[in-house]
């Protein structure tokens, strides 16, 4: 569909310029830096500090050396850790749950709807710092939250970040975001013509067919988008890091506190850069499927709109 | 224009110079430091001492300096981050706290320059040199170049808790363990008698440069090795690392002997103090700052009653004479100093600042704060029989890290073989051939040695 | 009536599980509610016996950290006008405009902000802003998060702007009005939901953010609560829970005040939702 301008080129480039030197200096420039250090051998530290050497490929060759990828610490293991890690936690956890969240504060009344929408939104909105010493105060072992609720009912103690420390940085990570899913939806949910649910509820819709049937087909295009940037931020998310460290034993090192030890533990700028691109990559392989999900979908909801 | 007029712009005039004269140098320090918090005593010694004084000296001389200091409240490893980042760019303090271990990595990089190709020759000519001992120059030097000036040196030891050690049926003030049968049966003993993890031999990645200092080197000193042999080739494999990963497997896994919580999670070490401060604890191996620091009165760890409560051994070697360079007993010293920033705009200043700090009269003054081994043998602690008499016993068994760019790293696999050791994940034979691999990786196969 | 007694249980169902969910997600933050107020905190959860306010009084006297809580909001307020501006701007013009490939630029400048956000970019980041000059300053913390900030906060407002019908534009067009006078007059006001929405994003990350203050800043008095926090550590590098619940209470009060005001005055949601 062709549209006519309503802006100028020139008052849009005009428009455009504050925001292109900003992103220009200090995502551009740092974004090819990253790529072309990612082929030498630059370090902070140490002789290679003073004249880098082009290595071409090296570094990429290193990460996925096939004699240490799966070895604990290494990159394929931080790989493996990682994509299950944004399965379950942005995926799974944030967009199901979110949607879930969403749906809910479609029905329920208003002052629950408040309450429960400013309990969802403070884990979103709270300084990660503040954040990452809540929850370390709640599975704290001996005093925690957790484990005084669990020993009130007589359970025993639970030992999560030894024992399962995987399992409470994805639970972590499910309620630091689900809040942006949920508020997503929320706006896509309210921009359907009630019109729709009201014809559906004089045909005696169960709420999960009206969900299904009228509700998912309409917002695909914001699960689309709302995919795209959480599996993004979930990607570069550090904030685990302040509960576990990545450990014990690395088994919660994520691509982001991998690259973080890489670049600024052991100072290797040439490794760490060819981290940040692989994760670029992914990302942008996983942008393109969802976008072409979603392409699909959204031509069947454009003849969806036309009946 | 009217007199009057003119002579409020002479003494709006005079005003200006008299606040910001032409000559005025505003210097900056940089320490891991922070009144109340991190090394509140090194950054109370510099903000109530050392700046009056020195802007007081400064002043008689007829120039005024303007001296901040910067309280660094992160981890030492953010402050490397720091400083690498500063000095590779010019920004950063004038002068900055350091630890000595980091000297090579940095003066490879360039990150550093040597204190005379900063400050001139100004810096042979300090009266203190003479009172720093070689060996301890040797912290804060690389290839035969000095890079800052040492503060002090630490020694390691073994902690422990008498009571515990009376409730097992030991002799608390004869404790001295000769061998590491003889700790881990001390050790048992306790166990026995209800101390719930009676031994803390630091382990792990979280530990950091603890778990090297504190603990691996501790124990692989006393097979009669170190982390390199005469050659200074890394030894990557030997009977004494196996031994070594053998002594914290019976520690941690077979027995266990030690809190293997406290050596895997991320705030391990602060349990483990803990451990030692509510009497879980009771033999616990550390340098002589979980003395003057950690378990002092008033801090967080504090040890109830300390004088008669806690008392100390000297770390044994594997088996009498088995030990590095056949000692009985081994312990490992680090430092920390002060380096001048290569790009200081007042070199001259910025060293005069740093002599200051190291003179005699600060160096004394320092020890009100906290009392601790200084680099100046004309500082002496003042009237402390523990730190007195574990230096007096301990320096002359005591070694140093190596002089390494790649130690930094090095360390790093260490720590990584101790944590699949001590968390069951893998075992002593496959954890040093991990260890092998790595090593071998970071140094290249000519550089390594196999026992 | 059968079918509206069903539809009453469930909504009673529905209810009953908000509930339940809402309660999982204030758990962890219960604790914060009590720690500050209690002279004698753990890492327990205890009503404060007595109730006391010794902990503010103590992280008041500490003038750095109160200070830093003033240059958080000076780079908040700086971030927020930056970003609030350029990405209005930007954003308006790839939604109105015919620029060629003007969508998939879109998406690419995101995939590259990502990668910039990783630490690797540290150090070009760091190597710029020296080269400017502005190392130690708040200048060089703003301009670093709206630069890295910006390419979202585009893809969120283009977004936002793509769904408002462009006839509002087109009719003030026809009365005489200029493009431009179109933007400001009848666009500008219609957006206004949408950019409150990311300023309050933008607000949000920069107030929490640590790694580029910390990277960018070096004297004790620049420094933000984010990174002035870590001065409620003891000698031993453990934190003094009382005063760092008490100081976390202070440091969230203005993302929280700010959240009720949004919501109180604009609705605190995404406007017609951003879809691709």
């Amino acid at each position: 569909m062709r549209q006519f301008s309503l802006l100028s080129r020139r008052a849009a480039v005009l428009f455009l310029v504050p925001g292109a030197a900003l992103v220009g200096v200090f995502v551009l420039f740092p974004f090819f830096w990253v790529i072309l250090v990612s082929f030498t051998n630059r370090t902070l530290l140490g002789t290679t500090a003073v004249s880098p050497d082009f290595v071409g490929l090296q570094n990429y060759i290193n990460l996925f050396n096939p004699t240490s990828f799966f070895a604990r610490g290494q990159f394929g293991s931080s790989l493996i850790i990682t994509t299950e890690f944004v399965l379950l936690s942005a995926l799974v956890g944030q967009a199901l749950l979110g949607l879930l969240l969403a749906w809910l504060m479609q029905t329920i009344p208003t002052p629950l709807k408040r309450l429960v929408e400013t309990a969802v939104i403070g884990a979103w909105i709270l300084p990660e710092v503040v954040i990452g010493f809540a929850w370390f105060a709640f599975l704290d072992y001996d005093h925690g939250t957790l484990n005084m609720i669990l020993t009130s009912f007589g359970l025993p103690r639970a030992d999560l970040l030894l024992q399962q420390p995987f399992w409470v940085i994805v639970v972590f990570n499910t309620w630091r975001g689900a809040a942006f899913s949920m508020m997503l939806f929320n706006s896509a949910f309210s921009s359907i013509p009630p019109s729709y649910f009201q014809a559906a509820d004089v045909a005696g819709a169960t709420s999960f067919q009206k969900f299904r049937d009228i509700a998912l087909p309409l917002i695909r295009g914001h699960v689309v988008t709302d995919l795209i940037l959480i599996t993004m931020w979930t990607f570069n998310v550090f904030t685990p890091f302040l509960l576990t460290h990545g450990g014990p034993a690395y088994r919660t090192e994520l691509l982001s506190i991998y690259n973080y030890r890489v670049a600024f533990r052991d100072f290797e700028f040439g490794k760490g850069a060819a981290v940040g691109v692989v994760i670029m990559l992914i990302n942008l392989v996983l942008a393109l499927i969802y976008l072409g999900i979603g392409r699909r979908k959204s031509k069947a909801e454009r003849e969806a709109a036309a009946q | 224009m009217s007199h009057r007029l003119h002579a409020a712009f002479l003494g709006l005039a005079t005003l200006l110079v008299a606040a910001v004269p032409a000559y005025a140098v505003d210097l900056s320090i940089t320490c891991r430091c922070v009144i109340g918090g991190v090394n509140s005593a090194g950054a109370e010694w510099i903000t109530k001492s050392v700046i009056p004084a020195f802007t007081a000296k400064m002043k008689a001389e007829g120039k005024d300096v303007n001296v901040t200091l910067n309280q660094f409240a992160g981890e030492d490893a953010q402050l490397t981050q720091q400083q690498a980042l500063d000095f590779s760019t010019g920004a950063g303090s004038d002068i900055e706290g350091f630890d000595g271990f980091l000297i090579p990595s940095f003066a490879e990089g360039g990150l550093l320059k040597p204190l005379d190709e900063v400050a001139g020759p100004d810096v042979d000519k300090w009266e203190g040199w003479s009172h720093i001992s070689d060996g301890i120059k040797a912290i804060m030097s690389y290839k035969g170049k000095i890079y800052g000036i040492p503060g002090g040196t630490d020694v390691r030891m073994i902690f422990t808790r008498k009571d515990l050690l009376k409730q097992a049926g030991l002799d608390p003030d004869a404790f001295q363990p000769k061998s590491w049968d003889e700790l881990l049966d001390a050790a048992r003993k306790l166990k026995q008698a209800g101390v719930q993890y009676p031994l803390q031999l630091d382990a792990g990645v979280a530990m950091g440069e603890a778990t090297t200092m504190q603990g691996y080197y501790m124990a692989v000193l006393g097979t009669g090795q170190s982390l390199r042999d005469k050659d200074g080739k890394w030894i990557v494999s030997s009977p004494g690392i196996l031994d070594t990963l053998k002594l914290y497997k019976t520690i941690y896994v077979d027995e266990g002997l030690g809190d293997q919580r406290a050596q895997l999670l991320a705030d391990g070490r602060n349990q483990s103090f803990a451990n030692f401060r509510d009497g879980k604890t009771a033999l616990l191996v550390e340098g002589d700052w979980f003395y003057r620091s950690v378990t002092a009165p008033g801090s967080e760890f504090a040890v109830k009653d300390r004088d008669t409560t806690m008392g100390w051994a000297k770390m044994p070697a594997q088996k009498p004479g088995a030990g590095f360079s056949g000692q009985d007993f081994v312990t490992i010293s680090g430092g920390t100093g002060y380096v001048l920033n290569p790009h200081t705009k007042n070199p001259a200043e910025a060293w005069e600042l740093l002599a200051f700090m190291n003179s005699k009269e600060q160096l004394d003054e320092f020890q009100k704060y906290q009392p601790g081994i200084k680099a100046r043998d004309d500082v002496p602690v003042p009237d402390n029989p523990f730190l007195t008499q574990t230096a007096a016993t301990l320096l002359p068994l005591t070694t140093a890290r190596p002089n390494d760019a790649n130690y930094n790293k090095v360390s790093e696999a260490i720590q990584r073989m101790t944590e699949a050791v001590v968390s069951g994940e893998m075992s002593p034979e496959d954890a040093m051939a991990q260890y092998k691999a790595t090593v071998t990786g970071i140094v290249g196969e000519a550089n390594t040695v196999s026992l | 009536m059968k079918l509206s007694g069903t539809q009453f249980l469930s909504r009673i169902g529905f209810s009953a599980l908000a509930a339940v969910l809402g309660a999982l997600f204030a758990l962890p933050l219960i604790w914060f509610l009590f720690a500050p107020f209690n002279a004698r905190a753990e890492l327990g959860l205890a009503i404060p016996n007595p109730f006391t306010l010794s902990n503010f009084t103590t992280v008041f006297g500490n003038s750095l950290a109160i200070h830093a809580l003033l240059n958080s909001l000076v780079e908040g307020i700086g971030g927020v006008i930056v970003i609030g501006v350029a990405a209005t701007l930007a954003a308006y013009a790839l939604s109105r405009s015919t620029i060629p490939g003007k969508q998939a630029a879109t998406y690419v400048l995101l995939l590259f902000s990502s990668v910039v956000s990783g630490s690797a970019a540290m150090v070009p980041i760091f190597l710029i802003i020296s080269a400017l000059g502005l190392i130690d300053t708040q200048a060089a913390v703003i301009l670093v998060f709206s630069g890295g900030l910006l390419p979202t906060a585009m893809f969120i407002l283009r977004d936002f702007i793509d769904g408002i019908p462009r006839s509002y534009e087109e009719s003030a067009m026809v009365a005489g009005a200029s493009p431009v006078q179109a933007f400001f007059d009848v666009a500008l006001p219609v957006i206004r939901p949408g950019i409150v929405v990311v300023v309050v994003w933008a607000f949000v990350n920069i107030w929490g953010g640590f790694l580029i203050p910390f990277i960018l800043l070096r004297s004790s008095d620049q420094m933000p609560a984010s990174v002035a926090i870590y001065s409620f550590y003891s000698e031993a590098g453990t934190p003094i829970v009382t005063l760092l619940a008490a100081y976390s209470l202070l440091y969230s009060l203005p993302v929280i005040v700010l959240y009720l005001f949004v919501s109180w005055r604009f609705g605190f949601r995404f406007f017609g939702g951003i879809k691709a």
